[in-house]
C-alpha cells in the first residue's frame, strides 16, 4: 500500500503543479465577471438594470479616470517603487491644461502638451530623488506631492482656467455607451502593454523590480529605468488631469482629495502586480480598475451606506492580495533538498510496511 | 545564430596540453580592513581545462573567485587574459571579456522566462524598438540544444524550474556571453545526487567546446571525477597546484587541513562528565535536513561539523523553531516539545547564538544593557528585573571591553559584540545552548573567552551544541563530533578525532555510497520535482518517461 502511494503522489503533484498555475490576470478577469454577475443580479432584484446605458457610462467614466493613474502606477510598482504624488499631479495638470487652453480652441494641443510636460517634469523629479538622492520612494513621492499641494492650496483657491467646448468632448462624448475617454484610456493601456512586453525598457522594468542587483550585473542602467517609470507614471496622471479638466470645464485643485493615489495602488495590486515589483501587467491593472469601478457603480445604484462601501472595498482588496500571497513561489521551497510531505524513503518505508 | 549579441564560443584550441593559459594570475594579494586574506596567489587556467580550487572554509577561495569575477579588485599582483594584463572594472566587464562566474546565490529573475533571463540586458531588437521575442526564443533554444539541454525550453518560467535547472540556466547565460572561462562557486552545494549528474554532463560539454572551468567545491568526489588540475589554498596562501592524477583524496585532505593550534584551547576539566540527556533529536527533518537523530547530554560539548550548506544551521533553526522540523521529535530534558517559534524555544530552556550576529543577534543601535535584556524582557518579563541583575557580572566574566553598559553595540568590536550576544542568552539560564559559528570573525582573545565559556557551561551542567567550520576548534573542544553531509548525518566521531577524518566524512571522500547514479540527461532535465520524485518514484515506473533513464542502482 505504501509503495503505491509513494509512486503516485509525487507525479500527481508534479502534474497538478504544471496545470494549476493560472495567471493572476486570468483570475482578475474571472473575478470581474463573477462580480458583474452578482452585481447584475443584486441590482435586478432591486428592480434596476446595472447594464443600462447610464450605468455603463458611469462605470466606464470611473474606469477611465482611475485607469490612467493606475496604468502609470503599474510601471513604478513593477520597478519596486511607488508614487504617492499622482493625486496632486492630476490636480496640477488639470490646472495647467485649463489655464493654458484659456477657452481658446486653437490652444487645445498646447494645453495638452503643457499639462503632460509639467506632469512629466514632476515624474522626473520623483525619479531623480529616488535614484540619485536614494530617498525611499514612499517618502520621496509623498514629499514631492506635498510640495505640489502647498502650491495648489495657496495659488488656486477655486476653479481655474477654461477648457474650450471642443476639448470638453473628451470628457462627455460617447460612442454608444462607451465614453471617448475610456477608448483613450484603453489605447494608453495598449501602449503600456507593448512597452512592457515588447520593448527593452519594459523588460528592464521587470528586471529592476525583480532584483536590482541582477539587473545591474546584467548591464541594465537601473537608475535610468526607474526614472523612466516615474516619468511615465506622472504623465499618465497628467492624462487623468486633462480628463478632469475636460469634464469640469476648468482646472480644479481639489481633485487631489479624490484619493486617486491609494486607489491606483489598490487597483494595481488588485490586478496582480506584486507590490514588491518584478511581476505584473497593465492588462491586470485595467481589470483591477474595472473591478473597483463596478463596485463603485453598484454601491451607487443600490445607494449603499458610504461606510459600508469603503469597508467592502477594503475587504475586496485585502482578500485579493491574500489570495495572491498564497500563490507566491517560496524561494526557500524551490531550493528544498527534501520536499515536504514526501513519503519516507523507500528503504525505511519497506521496513515499516513489512 | 544571427544575433549580434550572441556569438558562438571559440572552437577548442588545437592540440592537447601545453596550451597557453587563457587566464594567468600572478602574485594576487587582497586585504580587508587590514586583514590579509590572500597572499601571492598564482593561478593558470587553460582552455578546455576543469580546474579545481579547494581549501577549507576561510582559505580564500571565495575572495579569489570574486577577484576573477570583477567583484573585488586585487591589492597586489596582476591578472593576464590572453597574455595581456587586464583589470576588471566590474562583474559586467569581466563577463564581456569572456570571464563568467556562477555564484551560489542565483542571479536569476524567477518571474521571468529562461530566454528573458539569458538575454537580460541585451535583448535582441527589431525595427529599432521592439524586442525580437521570436529570435530571442529561437536563439535560446538553439543554445540549449547545443548544450544538450533540449528538454529545457526558452519559454519556461525560471521560478518553476528545479534548483539544478536554475543553475544550468545560469551557466547557459554565461555561455551566451561567449564565456571562455566559467567559474562555479560550489555549484553542487544545493543539489541532490541525480541533479549533480546533470551538471557533470554540462561541464563535459563545455570542456569539449574549449571553455575553461574553474570549479570551487568541497566535495572531493566531484573534484576527482571532473577536474584535470587541482589548486589548494590554505589560510590565504597558495599551497599546491597539481594534475589530479598525481594526488589521491587522502593526500588532498592532508594538504587542505592541519595547522598548529597547540595551547590555544582550554583543556577539558576531567571532573566534568556527561549527565542525563538534555536535548534529543529523533528522526527530525524538513525541506533542508532529513532523518537526523542525536542526543546532547548535560555537561557535554557536541560539535556539529560539516561543509557550508550541509544542513548544520538548518538543524539549529529547526531546534529553535525558526524553520521548524516537519518530521520527527525533539525532546528537551526528556520531554517532547513542539517548538514552533523561538519564543517557545526559549520557554523550553533553549538558547541559540546565531551565525550572523549583526543581522540576527543584536539590535545594533541599542545599548549593551538593552541588548542583554532583549530576551528577558520579551519572553520572561516577570523575572526580567531580578535576572538582569546578573548581567554586569556575566559581562565582566566574559571580559567585555566597553566604555559603559550604555554604549551602543554597533561601536563594539566583533568579539565584544559576540560577548553581548552570549550574555543575552546566559541570563535566561538555558538547559541547552546552541552556538552557531560562535567564533566567526572575532579576535583571538575573544575566541579564547568563548572557549572558556563553553567549558564553564559544561561544568554547570548545560548541554552545548556547537556548529563550527573551524576544524581545529571542533577537534579540540568537542566531546563528540557529529558530521553532516547533504542534509543528513554522515557519521559521529569520538573526541580526539583528527581533522582529516572529519573532513573526509564531511566531503564524502572515499565513500562508495556517494556514487552518483548515471542518469540520462534529458530525462533528468524533464522532471521538475527531482529530489522527491526520483527517490520516491523509480523513474522507470513513470509512464511519462518511456524508456526511463539508465539507472543501475
Amino acid at each position: 500500500m505504501s509503495t503505491a502511494v509513494a509512486t503516485a503522489a509525487p507525479t500527481a503533484r508534479a502534474a497538478s503543479r504544471r496545470h494549476r498555475r493560472i495567471g493572476s490576470t486570468e483570475i482578475v478577469y474571472l473575478a470581474l465577471v463573477g462580480i458583474l454577475v452578482v452585481a447584475g443580479v443584486l441590482v435586478a432584484v432591486g428592480g434596476g438594470n446595472l447594464f443600462s446605458t447610464a450605468n455603463t457610462a458611469y462605470m466606464l467614466t470611473q474606469t477611465s479616470l482611475l485607469g490612467f493613474v493606475a496604468i502609470g502606477q503599474t510601471f513604478v510598482i513593477l520597478c519596486r517603487s511607488l508614487d504617492l504624488s499622482v493625486g496632486y499631479v492630476v490636480a496640477l495638470s488639470s490646472i495647467v491644461g485649463a489655464t493654458t487652453m484659456a477657452g481658446d480652441p486653437s490652444r487645445v494641443w498646447l494645453g495638452v502638451l503643457a499639462a503632460l510636460g509639467v506632469a512629466g517634469l514632476v515624474g522626473l523629479v520623483n525619479g531623480l530623488v529616488v535614484t540619485k538622492l536614494r530617498v525611499n520612494p514612499f517618502i520621496a513621492t509623498l514629499g514631492v506631492g506635498l510640495i505640489i499641494k502647498g502650491y495648489l492650496d495657496t495659488q488656486f483657491k477655486g476653479p481655474t482656467g477654461e477648457v474650450p467646448a471642443s476639448f470638453q468632448g473628451f470628457g462627455y462624448t460617447r460612442i454608444g455607451p462607451v465614453p471617448v475617454s475610456t477608448i483613450v484610456m484603453l489605447v494608453v493601456a495598449a501602449v503600456g502593454v507593448v512597452l512592457l512586453t515588447r520593448t527593452r525598457p519594459g523588460y528592464h522594468m521587470f528586471a529592476v523590480g525583480g532584483n536590482a542587483d541582477v539587473a545591474r550585473l546584467s548591464g541594465i542602467r537601473t537608475d535610468r529605468t526607474l526614472v523612466l517609470a516615474h516619468v511615465l507614471c506622472s504623465m499618465c496622471a497628467g492624462l487623468a488631469g486633462l480628463l478632469i479638466a475636460a469634464r469640469f470645464g476648468t482646472g480644479n485643485a481639489l481633485v487631489y482629495s479624490y484619493g486617486l493615489d491609494l486607489d491606483s495602488i489598490a487597483a494595481v495590486v488588485l490586478g496582480g502586480t506584486l507590490l514588491l515589483g518584478g511581476r505584473g501587467s497593465v492588462v491586470g491593472t485595467v481589470g483591477g480598475v474595472l473591478i473597483l469601478a463596478v463596485l463603485d457603480t453598484v454601491f451607487n445604484v443600490l445607494d449603499v451606506d458610504p461606510f459600508f462601501k469603503d469597508v467592502l472595498r477594503g475587504v475586496v482588496i485585502i482578500a485579493a492580495v491574500a489570495l495572491y500571497a498564497r500563490r507566491q513561489i517560496d524561494p526557500a521551497s524551490s531550493r528544498a533538498r527534501f520536499r515536504p510531505h514526501r513519503p519516507a524513503r523507500p528503504t525505511r518505508q519497506g521496513g515499516a510496511s513489512a | 545564430m544571427t544575433a549580434t549579441t550572441t556569438r558562438e564560443p571559440r572552437p577548442p584550441a588545437a592540440g592537447e596540453g601545453g596550451d597557453e593559459p587563457i587566464l594567468r594570475l600572478r602574485g594576487i594579494g587582497k586585504e580587508f580592513f587590514g586583514n590579509s586574506v590572500l597572499r601571492g596567489i598564482d593561478l593558470d587556467v587553460r582552455p578546455g581545462e576543469v580546474h579545481a580550487l579547494v581549501g577549507e572554509n576561510g582559505a580564500g577561495k571565495s575572495t579569489l573567485m570574486k577577484i576573477i569575477a570583477g567583484v573585488h579588485r586585487p591589492d597586489a599582483g596582476t591578472i593576464e587574459l590572453d597574455g595581456a594584463t587586464t583589470t576588471f572594472a566590474s562583474p559586467l566587464a569581466a563577463q564581456h571579456a569572456g570571464v563568467s562566474t556562477v555564484f551560489q546565490e542565483f542571479n536569476l529573475l524567477p518571474e521571468r522566462s529562461v530566454a528573458e533571463n539569458v538575454y537580460l540586458g541585451r535583448e535582441p531588437r527589431r525595427a529599432g524598438v521592439l524586442v525580437d521575442r521570436r529570435r530571442m526564443h529561437e536563439d535560446t533554444d538553439t543554445l540549449l540544444a547545443d548544450l544538450g539541454l533540449s528538454s529545457l525550453s526558452a519559454l519556461q518560467r525560471v521560478g518553476s524550474l528545479s534548483v539544478a535547472q536554475q543553475q544550468i540556466v545560469e551557466i547557459v547565460k554565461a555561455v551566451s556571453y561567449d564565456a571562455r572561462i566559467i567559474s562555479m562557486d560550489e555549484p553542487t552545494a544545493a543539489l541532490a545526487d541525480q541533479e549533480v549528474e546533470l551538471l557533470y554532463e554540462l561541464v563535459h560539454r563545455l570542456k569539449e567546446r574549449g571553455v575553461a572551468i574553474l570549479y570551487v567545491s568541497h566535495r572531493l568526489k566531484e573534484i576527482f571525477d571532473l577536474c584535470d588540475t587541482i589548486t589548494v589554498l590554505k589560510d590565504g596562501n597558495h599551497v599546491l597546484t597539481t594534475p589530479t592524477a598525481d594526488i589521491d583524496p587522502d593526500g588532498l585532505v592532508r594538504t587542505m587541513v592541519g595547522r598548529e593550534f597547540a595551547g590555544y584551547f582550554p583543556d577539558k576539566d576531567p571532573a566534568v562528565s556527561p549527565g542525563e540527556v538534555r536535548l534529543s533529536l529523533q528522526g527530525v527533518g524538513n525541506t533542508q535536513v532529513d532523518d537526523v537523530s542525536f542526543d546532547v547530554h548535560a555537561g557535554e560539548i557536541v560539535a556539529l561539523a560539516g561543509l557550508q550548506g550541509s544542513g548544520r544551521t538548518e538543524i539549529a533553526h529547526g531546534i529553535f523553531g525558526i524553520a521548524g522540523f516537519t518530521r520527527g521529535e525533539v525532546l528537551v530534558g526528556g520531554r517532547a516539545v513542539d517548538v514552533r517559534s523561538p519564543r517557545q524555544a526559549v520557554r523550553a530552556g533553549l538558547a541559540l547564538v546565531t551565525e550572523d550576529r549583526k543581522a540576527e543577534g543584536l539590535a545594533l543601535g541599542q545599548s549593551i544593557l538593552a541588548n542583554a535584556r532583549l530576551v528577558l524582557d520579551s519572553v520572561m518579563p516577570r523575572t526580567a528585573d531580578r535576572r538582569s541583575r546578573r548581567i554586569p557580572g556575566i559581562l565582566s566574566s566574559l571580559e567585555l571591553v566597553a566604555s559603559s553598559q550604555e554604549a551602543e553595540v554597533q561601536y563594539l568590536s566583533g568579539g565584544n559584540q559576540q560577548k553581548v550576544v552570549l550574555a543575552k542568552w546566559l541570563v535566561t539560564d538555558p538547559q541547552v545552548i546552541v552556538l552557531d559559528e560562535p567564533t566567526r570573525g572575532i579576535d583571538v582573545g575573544a575566541k579564547r573567552a568563548v572557549y572558556d565559556l563553553m567549558r564553564e557551561l559544561t561544568a554547570s551542567g548545560v548541554a552545548v551544541l556547537v556548529i563550527s567550520s573551524e576544524l581545529p576548534e571542533v577537534v579540540a573542544m568537542a566531546d563528540r563530533i557529529l558530521v553532516m553531509r547533504d542534509g543528513r548525518l554522515a557519521g559521529e566521531l569520538p573526541a580526539g578525532s583528527d581533522e582529516e577524518t572529519v573532513m573526509a566524512l564531511a566531503t564524502g571522500a572515499g565513500e562508495d555510497s556517494a556514487e552518483h547514479v548515471a542518469v540520462d540527461l534529458d530525462a533528468v532535465a524533464r522532471t521538475d520535482d527531482l529530489p522527491g520524485a526520483d527517490r520516491a518514484a523509480p523513474p522507470a515506473d513513470d509512464p511519462a518517461r518511456p524508456g526511463g533513464p539508465k539507472e543501475d542502482r
